[in-house]
């Protein structure tokens, strides 16, 4: 059955329990970072950050919000990184869990660019080969062992909850009737569903959450037209020369608009 | 706390002022998120819109140092609006539970009268005479007034004159409006910078739960007690919830949300130096007796209803003596009381104070401080006026740091711009188990007293602070024992020292077994005994601790439904501890037949589980919560019930005091005070209850360093009995403008040995930042990220400033004030190293606790 974090940034304080819940469970490395005039910090998502809480303040008419935003894969039904994986690295379990076999990982970054999020990053040189790519797996061994991720059983204020995902519409749905007109439930239907629900009463942009975000088209074409073809060595080398190619733009793209 | 942390779930307004929990308390605060499921509002009063602030309803910015002027414009809304709407509030509460009708002393004068004084201010010594500040006696007539003061003057009663009118205008109630008439919310605006719309939509919030069967709840931190008049602060949270009706009652109260996991329990054990354990007063050297020192200290009352608890104050002291100095105390020799330590009455032995002799030697004896044992502290990061203690530290001849870390003080040898070859002082560094490498109990907020169990062993030679303790006190045992012409070698000869042999591991059960008590005589002798009603003045009995009596009983003593369920209760090398039972069903105090089929109504009191001081009663003043005749004020919510005679008792919690329904012969509620009521004025009846220092209502007094020239309410612009070491060192605001104030960050903790030493925790956290306004870094051309140093008269300090929305300059009237704030967590040892905000705080502190003043004072910044 199908599992779901619901994460309720109406009750977050930001402590980020979460965030070092996940570094001890998943045993990741500290980094060093720096203060650089923000709460904030890792500055970002890394091979060894899988989770981590973005604050914005947003002033306008209603005052003054601090907004903490909890930033880590979704774990999209409609998944990108499991699509574009040419190698089947990143797959999907049927309890809704976006892992990566890295074993299988050859570090081509085809999720880091197909992730409408931002979510995966790698480690290791791309050009060598020896790249691996890593992200929040939802903590797969916890959950398949019957317990909830770490994140969820460490956050002090109930803002995280993990279960059913039937459930936790359910209960997101509830929470958004009861915290009432500018409440909202993100997740429930976006990708055809996350496996990460959000409920927020502040304007999605202000969480800096995409709105209807989308796998993007090169996503697309290379799972619809040209994997199925492909698995000859000429649909493997012109797939991947034209599936290079349009992310390398993609990625011109973003730049050139300043992201 | 007077409630628990589980009961502000059951609170209908909640007033976060001067604290931030959902930094500073993070388990805790899901109480609060609890509360607002439930329907409640969280207001959050504080001069930075905090990660609290983030999640409140309301939100009112005031100055640091202003809390006084904000609350006394609170008071003054709700006694206007109580005139007006007599309805809307609980009089019955106020008349009868409150001194709101008492008499005051009739030269009694105060601000309003005097521009800011209270009568009997002695300008030379910066002191109060405080022989006006108390009640009139009810023997007194015309021409004779006679002060409700002990010892008593002829004629007199004991016992206040009342009007229940509330009009006379000497009663409390007229004296309290027109203490606080002058605090209008232009003033509070004028004062404090909150803006006059946000203070009245606080005032007309939290007013509301003055209604009957409503509940409004104050939470503090050390937002209020880090002051100059913190004492003043915590009172008029006080006032403000008794005129409410809002102590006793089940989500109310004034909860001080303690920083540091045992705080309490170190404050019921008396790491304090102005108590003895169990809030006893310390003995002084005029008390030379211990009959002298009882009569000193124990309170007295003519009043009928008065239960006045503190009288059991010579059963207390005599069983303290008794589990000091067992078989040396018997009655013919005073129970050993000359063996006690005595201070100089009225020398301050507080933290700034001894930090203050180490350094320049004592102010009697012209001697030096020789050696310090820092246990688990880390006063180089922590104390104000760091530079100031790191001079103190170099001293001393030696020193000693119990720590589970390296500490900024355990090596102020070396720190940085130091030759390590100057200084003598020789340090020890003893390595010491964390909290979970060993069992023992921890008190928590609520005062509950919790058995926790050892998870994992510790580091290398690291050793438990108990046995630690145990060794030393044995060698220096010896070592008085060695030396016939040693001073009071009685005394410490005859101190009862039983736990363990040198070296061995000591079970800290035997401990708190003799903290809760034993009887020493009789038939029952070696037995435990089973909560202090059973205490006795004559040695018949010990207890190290008074309000811990009844934590830790034996097995014959346990009531009916701990007998029931015995087996899942207590763990087997824990029968009877009842620190620690997990008892995770509410059930009431069942002991005293409230169970589920006696019409208990569960609000969250969980009596089983663990242990609660006193009595293991969950919310103290409880007799409050209810009416005249014992029937509770909020149905929803009943603490206690009284179901008469016949049924037999109280219901619910274990009700303060027992006995009867006020009205059918039994007490006022508040039995911990002499005259039985909750003191809106605090009068000076004697030692213990003397009135604070500096007056018996709460009054605004600039901070010790302010922005301001001077005081908008008054003359007096400072309080005129504050405790200054260092006038030389005032920073005046010609030269430093903004004020700033210290506070902690959830991700680290204290003086940060414990969390600068995580990397995931620095990682988060990694460096000293000072927060700001834009409007401040604009004026000071200082961008976000960059680096500052923010400077006064006692140092400068360097760190990055944090460029924000959630400070904004005050706007008091016309005026402009900036204020900035800075963690204190850094030092220079550890993984994470960053410059102390302490080097910048004052020697300065509280009349009445002399606690320093760490969260106002004034400096300058600019970009480094």
């Amino acid at each position: 059955m199908a599992k779901a974090i619901m994460y309720d940034a109406t009750k977050c304080t930001a402590c980020r329990g979460c965030q070092a819940a996940c570094k001890q469970w998943n045993e990741l490395e500290a980094e060093e970072t720096k203060n650089t005039g923000s709460y904030e910090n890792p500055a970002d998502l890394s091979y060894r950050t899988w989770l981590k809480m973005r604050f914005t303040e947003v002033e306008n008419g209603n005052g003054l919000a601090w907004l903490f935003t909890r930033r880590a894969c979704m774990h999209c039904t409609d998944a990108g990184c499991v699509q574009v994986c040419p190698t089947k690295a990143v797959n999907k379990t049927d309890s809704g869990i976006v892992y990566i076999d890295r074993e299988k990982c050859t570090g081509c970054g085809y999720c880091v660019e197909a992730c409408p999020f931002d979510v995966p990053r790698l480690d290791g040189s791309r050009v060598t080969g020896k790249a691996k790519m890593f992200k929040c797996i939802l903590c797969k061994d916890r959950v398949d062992n019957g317990h909830e991720p770490a994140c969820v059983k460490t956050c002090p204020p109930g803002a995280l909850d993990f279960g059913e995902r039937e459930d936790m519409v359910a209960k997101s749905e509830a929470r958004v009737a009861e915290l009432g007109d500018d409440a909202l439930l993100y997740g429930d239907k976006e990708l055809d569903g996350l496996h990460v629900l959000y409920v927020v009463n502040h304007p999605l942009k202000d969480h800096k959450l995409p709105v209807n975000p989308e796998v993007s088209p090169a996503v697309t074409l290379w799972q619809d037209i040209l994997k199925p073809v492909g698995y000859g060595v000429v649909g493997i080398v012109a797939g991947g020369l034209l599936l290079n190619y349009m992310v390398a733009r993609a990625r011109m793209v973003k730049a050139k608009e300043g992201k | 706390m007077t409630n628990h942390w589980t009961d502000v779930a059951n609170s209908d307004y909640i007033m976060v002022i001067a604290g931030n929990p959902a930094e500073n308390h993070p388990a805790a605060y899901g109480h609060i998120t609890d509360a607002i499921e439930r329907g409640a509002k969280l207001i959050v009063v504080d001069p930075r819109f905090t990660r609290s602030a983030s999640k409140a309803h309301l939100y009112c910015p005031i100055r640091s140092g202003t809390d006084v002027a904000f609350i006394g414009g609170l008071i003054k809304y709700v006694i206007d609006d109580m005139e007006a709407n007599p309805g809307n509030y609980n009089m019955t509460y106020v008349t009868e539970y409150t001194n709101a009708a008492f008499l005051v002393h009739p030269d009694y004068k105060g601000p309003p009268d005097l521009d800011g004084l209270f009568a009997g201010y002695d300008e030379a010594n910066r002191t109060y005479g405080k022989s006006k500040w108390t009640y009139l006696d009810a023997g007194s007539t015309e021409g004779n007034i006679i002060p409700v003061l002990y010892p008593l003057a002829e004629g007199g009663k004991g016992v206040a004159k009342k009007d229940k009118t509330l009009k006379d205008p000497n009663c409390v109630f007229q004296i309290l409006k027109r203490q606080y008439a002058r605090y209008t919310p232009e003033m509070v605006n004028k004062i404090s910078g909150a803006p006059v719309e946000k203070f009245l939509e606080v005032a007309q919030t939290f007013a509301k739960s003055g209604a009957v069967g409503k509940a409004g709840n104050i939470l503090y931190a050390m937002g209020a007690t880090h002051h100059t008049n913190g004492a003043q602060i915590i009172r008029s949270y006080g006032i403000l919830q008794l005129l409410l009706g809002n102590v006793g009652v089940s989500g109310g109260g004034i909860q001080a949300m303690r920083g540091e996991s045992n705080v309490q329990g170190s404050t019921d054990q008396a790491l304090l130096s102005h108590i003895i354990p169990g809030y006893l007063n310390v003995p002084v050297h005029t008390d030379a007796t211990l009959q002298k020192y009882i009569d000193r200290v124990t309170p007295k009352t003519g009043d009928p209803l008065s239960l006045n608890w503190w009288k059991n104050t010579p059963k207390y002291i005599t069983s303290l003596l008794k589990a000091w100095y067992g078989g040396a105390a018997t009655a013919s020799n005073d129970f050993a009381f000359h063996y006690m330590p005595k201070p100089k009455s009225g020398k301050n032995h507080t933290h700034i104070a001894l930090f203050e002799a180490m350094e320049k030697g004592d102010e009697d004896k012209k001697e030096k401080v020789k050696g310090l044992m820092c246990w688990g502290q880390n006063p180089a990061v922590g104390s104000p006026n760091a530079n100031q203690t790191l001079r103190a530290l170099e001293t001393l001849d030696w020193l000693v740091c119990v720590d589970m870390w390296e500490t900024e003080t355990s090596v102020f040898w070396k720190r940085p711009g130091v030759d390590p070859t100057t200084i003598d002082t020789e340090v020890f560094q003893l390595p010491a188990l964390g909290s979970y490498e060993k069992e023992g109990t921890v008190s928590n907020s609520g005062r509950w007293v919790q058995w926790r169990y050892k998870c994992a062993d510790g580091p290398g030679d690291a050793r438990a602070d108990l046995e630690m303790l145990n060794d030393l006190m044995l060698k220096v045992k010896k070592l008085y024992d060695d030396d016939a012409a040693a001073p009071n070698r009685d005394g410490i000869l005859s101190l009862t020292w039983d736990y363990a042999a040198e070296g061995e591991h000591v079970d800290p059960r035997k401990v708190l077994k003799e903290v809760n008590g034993y009887y020493v005589t009789g038939e029952k002798a070696g037995q435990l005994v089973n909560g202090f009603a059973n205490l006795a003045d004559n040695g018949s009995t010990s207890c190290g601790n008074w309000v811990y009596c009844g934590c830790y009983v034996d097995e014959a003593s346990l009531d009916a439904f701990e007998n029931a369920n015995k087996a899942a209760m207590f763990p087997p090398d824990n029968m009877g501890n009842r620190t620690a039972r997990r008892w995770t069903a509410d059930v009431g105090n069942a002991g005293f037949g409230s169970k589920p089929e006696d019409g208990y109504k569960p609000i969250g009191l969980y009596n089983y589980y663990a242990w609660c001081w006193p009595a293991n009663r969950r919310i103290v003043y409880n007799r409050a919560s209810v009416d005249l005749n014992g029937q509770p004020w909020d149905t929803e919510h009943p603490v206690i019930t009284w179901f008469g005679d016949a049924a037999g008792a109280w219901k619910g919690d274990v009700s303060d005091g027992g006995g009867k329904a006020m009205v059918h012969g039994g007490h006022a509620p508040f039995i911990m005070r002499s005259e039985g009521v909750g003191c809106l004025f605090a009068p000076n009846l004697g030692t213990r209850e003397a009135s604070l220092a500096d007056g018996p209502l709460p009054e605004h007094y600039e901070p010790w360093e302010s922005p301001l020239d001077a005081n908008p309410l008054s003359a007096t612009k400072n309080d005129p009995v504050i405790k200054i070491w260092r006038p030389e060192e005032q920073s005046t605001p010609d030269e430093y403008p903004i004020v700033a104030s210290t506070y902690r960050v959830v991700e680290h903790w204290q003086a940060g040995q414990m969390t600068r030493n995580s990397s995931w925790l620095v990682e988060q956290m990694p460096e000293m930042f000072i927060e700001m306004s834009e409007e401040l870094a604009a004026e000071k051309e200082i961008k976000n990220g960059d680096k500052v140093v923010v400077w006064n008269t006692r140092g400068e300090i360097t760190a990055v400033a944090l460029v924000t929305k959630r400070f904004k300059p005050f706007q008091m009237n016309g005026t402009t004030v900036h204020q900035i704030g800075m963690p204190w967590h850094w030092g220079y040892s550890g993984l994470s190293t960053g410059d102390s905000a302490n080097v910048l705080t004052p020697s300065v502190g509280d009349p009445n606790t002399t606690i320093p003043e760490y969260k106002a004072f004034l400096c300058n910044i600019r970009r480094a």
